[in-house]
């Protein structure tokens, strides 16, 4: 397929892996401890996952998977604030797919559904939008959620709702910024990083200058890339050339889509409908200062946690879920005390089991190919597990 | 009027039309308006000698069967696709192609179909019509017969426009094993065509995806496939179709009911370009995506050229490809070497595919 096939190479895929073998060897770091790269983003963990890139890695490397999966970072007392709405009479929630799994304390948006609730998958803030308009008797709420990337069309949506008079509609505002996160975790005293795989579609928005300070003042490198696989392979090879050469940049493997100033029309939309909010409770990560954005005032009447009683209960995650640690790169998934026993996708309990893009979940589905004896012994230990068949 | 008293014949008039162009309550109520309905639609259409006799079974000659055959394959399958009419097909071809394909992969010969409908009342006749004649053309081009049926009419809103059961029966020829659990290392895994065309054809269909896919559904029967496959390899260790849950699903039950590892080419997987183009937008994967005429052959290594060959010189198998092999471990696991060069494995699916946001 034109524009994708380019991009999946494996002739050029050998080409990279065999550079990044080369560059390994110069960097005198990597005979002493494995070096630690993170992605930030939860689309680069499901490619590598994918397409199996991080087999084809030397053994010095270890990616660490990064917050950036906007689902998994969603805490469990915002899902119980969701299945509320939803539950309101005359409501109808809308959401995108991917959040309809994710376990609240009570129930997941899933389950509010077949016991009654309307709640309906939408692909964009726009059908949501769509939907009020069609239903002028009921009360649509859009559960907004994402980085920088989904802000945008949000914001727009609501522009929309605007110019059109639309007063049945609101949005549950829970969209977050990578920004301050990755501070927060260059500021963990555990940090053992050495480089990062940059955002690549939060990029393309907000450009690659906010990104600066953590060149220069943590001195650690960033790469901004794309999705396929060989954009992947390639990031992956700048990092370990600025480490090779002692510097700390902000590169751009991602320039046939990221322009360095960010897209300012995005931008402008997002920074007229929305403002920071003093902090944000992150899964895993705590309440971190200034990482979510909330309506500004003047759009307050389409704001679901003005116009509604939301009741915004900080619900603690279940204590053997280990997602805080693995999000940090602090333990690998199958690390986790529950993974793969109590904490699968069809029973997830962390919510990085429970989006394609979660680093759990892709380990879990896409897996190493050595992870199956890892999961076998663990079944085997499970109290009344069924013996395996003789053949 | 007591048809005794005045002593009118009790032949039952067969000429029944049904009026008006919706369905009613009145059409599921066992009365004049039911068998108008059953005579005018259903008996029309399918019209064959099991049938005609329209008591309340259908009734087989045993000697007849064991002639084909020393077992008899019996199956059963509901049809609830949303939307009913779509690229490539609708739901009549859908529960023809379906159960007959059931049939097919156990190595029966498909003979005998039942076919049981639910409609909601308001339903439109043309639809129905539309929808029955495609299962009479279906039938007949997999040559089975209808034999007996059920008509029900429900409250609007009790079931959503159409539901259709078909129950299936074939006869197994002597000698014939098929079954999951013969998977053995060294064989080769072949599927008879593109993968995934029903799922997107489907998903395109619904219009709150906005999609403008060429890819119509591949609902085909597979039973004559299924004969020449067994023509050139009587010991096909493994068939099944590959409907819900897609390609991915079926090679996880034949590694896990055999206990062994199944590797998959991905290169090798025959993917229409349109299919792939939706499933990056969507963030989807078409092994996962359902298929209405493709199945998934596990045969010993020195049969699969002639297999392949087999079901490419048949209509419903001209795009096979031998797309993966079977090995002793890791057991009860699909592993695929991507096209880039890296290896994962293919797991079942959990819920539904479920597009992702960014």
């Amino acid at each position: 397929m034109k524009f994708v096939d380019e991009f999946r190479d494996p002739a050029k895929a050998r080409v990279l892996v065999d550079n990044i073998n080369t560059l390994v060897r110069r960097i005198p770091l990597c005979a002493t401890r494995p070096l630690q790269l993170m992605e930030v983003c939860g689309g680069h963990t499901h490619s590598i996952f994918k397409y199996g890139i991080e087999q084809m890695l030397p053994d010095c490397i270890e990616l660490v998977h990064g917050p950036g999966c906007p689902v998994c970072v969603l805490p469990m007392g915002r899902v119980d604030d969701c299945v509320a709405l939803a539950e309101r009479p005359n409501i109808i929630f809308t959401t995108f797919g991917d959040a309809m799994r994710v376990p609240g304390s009570r129930k997941s948006l899933l389950q509010a559904k077949a016991e009654g609730a309307d709640i309906r998958m939408v692909y964009s803030p726009m059908d949501a939008l769509r939907i009020a308009r069609d239903n002028p008797d009921r009360e649509v709420v859009f559960f907004a959620l994402g980085f920088e990337t989904t802000m945008p069309s949000t914001a727009l949506t609501i522009l929309r709702a605007e110019a059109e008079g639309v007063e049945n509609f609101a949005v549950f505002c829970n969209h977050i910024t990578i920004i301050p996160t990755i501070k927060a975790i260059l500021d963990s005293p555990e940090l053992t990083l050495d480089g990062f795989l940059g955002p690549g579609h939060v990029s393309m928005v907000i450009g690659s200058e906010p990104y600066q300070f953590i060149a220069r003042h943590y001195r650690k490198p960033l790469v901004i890339a794309g999705f396929e696989p060989l954009d992947i392979l390639q990031s992956v090879w700048m990092v370990l050339n600025q480490i090779a050469e002692g510097r700390s940049d902000v590169e751009n493997q991602y320039q046939r889509v990221v322009p360095d100033r960010g897209n300012n029309p995005a931008l402008a939309a997002v920074s007229k409908v929305f403002q920071l909010r003093a902090f944000f409770e992150w899964r895993g990560l705590g309440s971190i200062d200034h990482s979510g954005v909330r309506l500004q005032d003047g759009y307050a009447r389409f704001d679901a946690e003005r116009k509604y009683p939301v009741p915004n209960l900080k619900i603690a995650d279940p204590k053997a879920c280990q997602c805080g640690e693995v999000l940090k790169g602090a333990i690998k998934p199958w690390q986790c005390k529950v993974f793969g026993t109590a904490c699968t996708p069809e029973t997830p309990m962390g919510s990085l089991m429970v989006s394609s893009e979660g680093a759990c979940a892709a380990v879990y589905s896409y897996g190493r190919i050595d992870l199956v004896d890892v999961l076998r012994a663990r079944e085997a230990a499970k109290p009344n597990a069924p013996r395996e068949q003789q053949t | 009027m007591n048809r005794a008293t005045t002593g009118a014949p009790r032949i039952r008039q067969r000429t029944g039309k049904v009026r008006g162009g919706t369905i009613t309550l009145a059409h599921g109520s066992g009365g004049k308006a039911m068998h108008d309905l059953v005579d005018d639609v259903f008996v029309g259409a399918f019209d064959n000698p099991a049938l005609a006799p329209l008591e309340d079974q259908a009734r087989f000659d045993l000697a007849e069967l064991i002639r084909q055959g020393d077992r008899l394959a019996f199956t059963t399958d509901s049809y609830v696709v949303d939307p009913l009419f779509f690229a490539g097909g609708n739901i009549g071809e859908l529960a023809v192609n379906g159960t007959v394909n059931d049939l097919a992969v156990s190595g029966a010969r498909a003979l005998y179909l039942s076919c049981a409908v639910i409609l909601e009342e308001g339903f439109p006749l043309s639809d129905l019509r539309l929808i029955v004649d495609a299962m009479q053309q279906a039938a007949a081009t997999a040559g089975v017969m209808f034999v007996t049926g059920d008509t029900k009419v429900v409250n609007r809103g009790a079931v959503d426009k159409l539901f259709i059961n078909t129950s299936g029966i074939g006869v197994i020829p002597e000698g014939t094993n098929i079954a999951a659990q013969r998977a053995r290392p060294g064989d080769k895994v072949l599927v008879n065509g593109y993968v995934g065309d029903h799922g997107v054809a489907i998903l395109a269909a619904r219009d709150d995806l906005a999609l403008d896919v060429p890819i119509a559904s591949d609902t085909q029967p597979l039973n004559g496939l299924v004969s020449r496959l067994l023509a050139v390899c009587p010991d096909i260790h493994c068939l099944r179709d590959a409907t819900r849950g897609g390609i991915a699903t079926v090679l996880n039950e034949f590694a896990q009911a055999a206990n062994v590892c199944i590797t998959l080419n991905e290169p090798t997987i025959p993917v229409r370009e349109a299919v792939w183009g939706v499933s990056e937008i969507l963030g989807l994967d078409p092994l996962y995506f359902a298929n209405e005429g493709k199945l998934v052959a596990v045969v010993p290594a020195a049969y699969a050229g002639a297999v392949l060959a087999a079901m490419r010189s048949h209509p419903a198998g001209a795009d096979a490809a031998i797309i993966g092999d079977v090995s002793a471990s890791p057991e009860g696991c699909v592993i695929m070497h991507t096209a880039f060069g890296g290896e994962r494995i293919v797991d079942m699916l959990v819920g539904d595919q479920l597009p992702r946001i960014c």
